[in-house]
């Protein structure tokens, strides 16, 4: 075939990275580039440099180094099975183009993945070799994320945490069974083997940091993976279990949903409509709770129907309260944070600045709406000095009311 | 009237001091102007801020000059006299910028993040171009060109001069313009967009890359405007993609429904495509009918695999225009792999027969798919499947029904009914008449083990249960 040039095997290889959902670039150590030779800094917080039409931010250069790949994982397009066009990035092609882009303001850094070539070993090199390459003889202070591959040797992998600020190994599907059916070739044992290693690697890098000033950084933003929903029958309630999990055994900064989404010569098992993007959407908001509203998974798949599923019209925090309205209202004026947590349309930052304002006055319902971005929703479930709800907490239709409007469905939808 | 000079939009420390000398003089907000730059417009404005020695000095709270510092920013010329007037209100009650609540405080904590927000901005959608020779020394330079909505660009310098600081660099704004040499920054006066180069030889690979990054299978546009709004747009290269990319969406995803059908299409005529229909419908449905199959060999989604010999699959034609649900496989069909098997499978087969409905052509499968019993002696009596039990199998059921996708469904019995409805139902009232269901049209009628258990009208009930079957079967051939 002929020899591809670099935008031809961009565009290649780019399409092939748009399923991994992770794009962030924030949580790292700080660092600029005063007194360096190179360019590159990390302020904390992520920049996202531009968003693509399907919403997703552009934070990051992602891109795999080569989509052939060696495994026959049925729903990734790059199986080995598939038919797609292949392309391979060399080390150079790839820090050369973080370069470039980097110094146009594009991009916050690099996300590399790879399909996997000749030995994960092998693969796994490679990619260390690129971020070697931008760290080492460019001296590039950007954000590097790294996908690490659970077959390779833990030395190979050790060094990758040393250049890369985040790193991460997908589970790929919430249930043994689903790996199993769709990714025959995958352990999840291995998998889980290697987010261990990596959590102890992770763990023994801040000590180091800790007691010597000068020891290396060991992947300052931690560890990430991600699970794609809708490919098998995993209820969403398997899936807020499974990352719960996961968070408390690998202290894991993230975890990413990927809603199933139609691929290119689809392999035959896989399931023929894929699920509604509102599903993915509604699995975030679970995170969300469970991270920083103290809610116990447990708590959050009560808000779950009998077959597991959240609902899709409302927010499963919503859906919480209306299940459990005996504990409601709450007044705003006394109630702990823990509890105004839970109020359906109170934020933390809103409730932080509920607990600091009503030091100086009693909160009238007023007051609340403009700590708040939307007062109806939170009304039935609240009592401020001059506002109680009465019965409309009690009322059978209290979720009607709260809801999106219903849209007019299209007539000549596909 | 008194008139605060300050030296330019964002300049902090004058307004500090100006602020600092009239708070002690208790001067109130109405009777201070604030004004930027040198040239007086206000005819009646007369004595400047003098120093003064009036009272104590007094201090504010750090959140209140973080809050003014980000404030002075923005770029409405109210807000020095907004945050004059906070200063007042905290030399009165000390405890002011912790009241959340406050209306004024709120509209200077709002603004606040206004200027936060365009920083943040100006930091993501800045792009510089490279201009060849530009310096004196002949060397490489990036020149960028932006549009700030707020007076942040001394405020952000500091962001570019870390991240860029072997970089030599140019922002031109409107207002003012900054040229970094890698030592030393300089300010610069107020450019136009001409001044900025038109062309990067990178951004055609930049193009490329945002073009394949994203995934036409979930549009979602408004997500996207809201974080990158349209103001903006100007100044990025990519978002002259941005139309002809949701444009191509809903093409690209039919052209990937349409690759599946010109395979089938391959063999080349019409009546190659509905024998290929014929022998293995729905394109891969075979293919993911086994691998359901497989799959529900080793479910455990409830507890009665641990008692069950083997979970019993469905059963039929994949393009089958009937699919009747029944309630579990009984002792027979649990030993057998297979459904309908046994002593009720006979007289449902004996039944469609009767009411002339080819039973090879339908598909026929039950709502739980392990067989729950319990022991008596050495028999094992069937047992009533649960709720819990019935939503667990339910989804294979779904799976089913998707992949086969019949134009009637019937339920036989009512496990199967409630499993098909999702909630308990009687058959009495839902017998002989479609309902229509999310899965199509589906009918409701007695399970054929009812027939054996029922002693007095047997014969009646048979023959009601042959004619609901054929009246199914006649409504199955006017839907064809």
């Amino acid at each position: 075939m002929p020899r591809l040039d670099t935008r031809e095997k961009l565009a290649i290889l780019a399409d092939a990275a748009k399923y991994d959902a992770s794009c962030a670039s924030s949580g790292t150590k700080k660092r600029d580039s005063a007194g360096g030779k190179g360019i590159g800094s990390t302020e904390g917080m992520g920049i996202c440099h531009a968003y693509a039409p399907d919403g997703r931010c552009i934070s990051l250069l992602k891109i795999l180094l080569t989509n052939s790949c060696i495994f026959d994982c049925h729903y990734c397009i790059n199986r080995k099975s598939s038919n797609v066009r292949r392309a391979r990035f060399t080390a150079e092609e790839v820090v050369q183009l973080t370069l470039s882009f980097y110094r146009r303001n594009y991009i916050e850094g690099l996300f590399l993945s790879s399909g996997i070539i000749r030995s994960p070993n092998y693969t796994m090199e490679q990619i260390v070799e690129v971020a070697r390459s931008l760290r080492e003889d460019h001296d590039f202070r950007g954000y590097i994320h790294l996908k690490t591959i659970p077959d390779a040797d833990p030395e190979l992998v050790h060094k990758a945490g040393l250049y890369a600020d985040r790193v991460s190994i997908n589970v790929e599907l919430p249930t043994e069974q689903g790996l199993k059916r769709l990714a025959p070739e995958k352990d999840g044992a291995r998998i889980e083997g290697a987010m261990k290693g990596m959590k102890a690697a992770i763990d023994q890098g801040a000590d180091e940091k800790k007691r010597f000033r000068s020891a290396p950084g060991f992947a300052p933003a931690g560890q990430s993976t991600q699970m794609i929903v809708g490919a098998d029958g995993a209820s969403d309630g398997d899936i807020i279990k499974r990352a719960s999990t996961l968070y408390d055994r690998f202290a894991l900064r993230r975890v990413y949903y990927s809603a199933f989404s139609p691929i290119p010569d689809a392999s035959a098992v896989l399931p023929l409509r894929r699920p509604p993007l509102m599903r993915e959407h509604r699995l975030y908001q679970s995170d969300w709770l469970m991270r920083f509203y103290g809610f116990k998974p447990g708590e959050v798949v009560a808000a779950a129907d009998d077959t597991g599923m959240l609902p899709l019209d409302i927010d499963p925090k919503l859906a919480w309260a209306l299940k459990f309205r005996e504990r409601f209202p709450v007044d705003v004026n006394r109630a702990p944070r823990e509890m105004l947590l839970r109020v359906p349309g109170l934020g933390v930052k809103a409730v932080d600045r509920i607990i600091a304002s009503r030091r100086w006055r009693r909160l009238r319902l007023g007051d609340i709406a403009r700590l708040t971005v939307s007062v109806a929703k939170l009304r039935p479930f609240i009592v401020a000095a001059d506002w109680r709800p009465t019965a409309l907490i009690d009322r059978v239709d209290l979720q009607q009311r709260l809801k999106p409007a219903t849209e007019q469905l299209e007539l000549f939808a596909a | 009237m008194r008139t605060a000079f300050l030296a330019h939009q964002e300049d902090f420390e004058g307004w500090r001091d100006a602020a600092r000398s009239l708070a002690l003089s208790r001067v109130p907000p109405s009777e201070i102007h604030w004004q930027v730059g040198d040239a007086p417009h206000d005819l009646f404005a007369d004595e400047a801020v003098l120093a003064s020695d009036d009272g104590p000095a007094f201090s504010v709270p750090r959140p209140f000059i973080e809050l003014a510092r980000s404030v002075v920013c923005h770029s409405d010329p109210e807000r020095f006299a907004l945050l004059y007037t906070l200063l007042l209100r905290l030399r009165a009650h000390p405890g002011a910028m912790e009241d959340a609540a406050d209306p004024l405080l709120q509209r200077l904590e709002s603004m606040a993040k206004a200027v936060c927000r365009d920083i943040h901005k100006m930091r993501a959608f800045l792009r510089f171009r490279e201009v060849e020779g530009a310096d004196e020394a002949g060397g490489t330079r990036y020149v960028a060109w932006f549009e700030p909505e707020h007076h942040i660009v001394r405020a952000n310098a500091g962001f570019f001069v870390r991240r860029f600081a072997s970089m030599r660099w140019s922002i031109l704004t409107p207002e003012l313009s900054l040229h970094w040499d890698g030592e030393t920054l300089k300010e610069g006066p107020g450019a136009t967009r001409a001044d900025a180069p038109s062309g990067d030889q990178v951004e055609e690979v930049w193009k490329t890359y945002y073009a394949s990054i994203f995934n036409p299978a979930r549009v979602k546009v408004g997500a996207m405007l809201k974080e990158m709004p349209k103001k903006y747009w100007k100044n990025m290269p990519e978002t002259a993609l941005v139309g002809q990319l949701i444009a191509g969406a809903q093409a690209r995803e039919a052209e990937m429904v349409e690759r599946s059908r010109a395979k089938m299409a391959e063999g080349g005529l019409a009546e190659a495509v509905a024998a290929e229909k014929r022998l293995q419908p729905g394109g891969n449905a075979l293919a993911a009918w086994e691998a359901l199959v497989a799959e529900a060999r080793s479910c455990t989604r409830c507890d009665l695999y641990k008692c069950g010999t083997q979970t019993v699959f469905g059963e039929g034609p994949l393009d089958a225009r009937l699919l009747f649900v029944g309630e579990q496989p009984g002792d027979q069909e649990d030993l057998a792999g297979r459904p309908f098997v046994g002593p009720a499978g006979g007289v449902f087969d004996k039944a469609l027969a009767d009411a002339g409905v080819d039973r090879a052509a339908t598909y026929v499968t039950n709502a739980v798919k392990h067989f729950k019993f319990e022991r008596r002696g050495k028999r094992r009596i069937h047992s009533k499947p649960d709720g819990p039990e019935i939503t667990a199998c339910r989804w294979w059921l779904e799976q089913e029904l998707a992949l086969i996708r019949p134009p009637i469904t019937v339920a036989l019995g009512a496990t199967a009914a409630r499993s098909l409805f999702g909630k308990a139902v009687t058959i009495s009232a839902t017998r002989g008449k479609p309902h229509a269901l999310e899965a199509g049209e589906t009918w409701v009628t007695v399970h054929p083990s009812f027939l054996l258990r029922v002693r007095d009208n047997r014969e009646e009930e048979y023959a009601r249960f042959v004619e609901d079957l054929h009246a199914i079967g006649e409504r199955a051939k006017a839907l064809a």
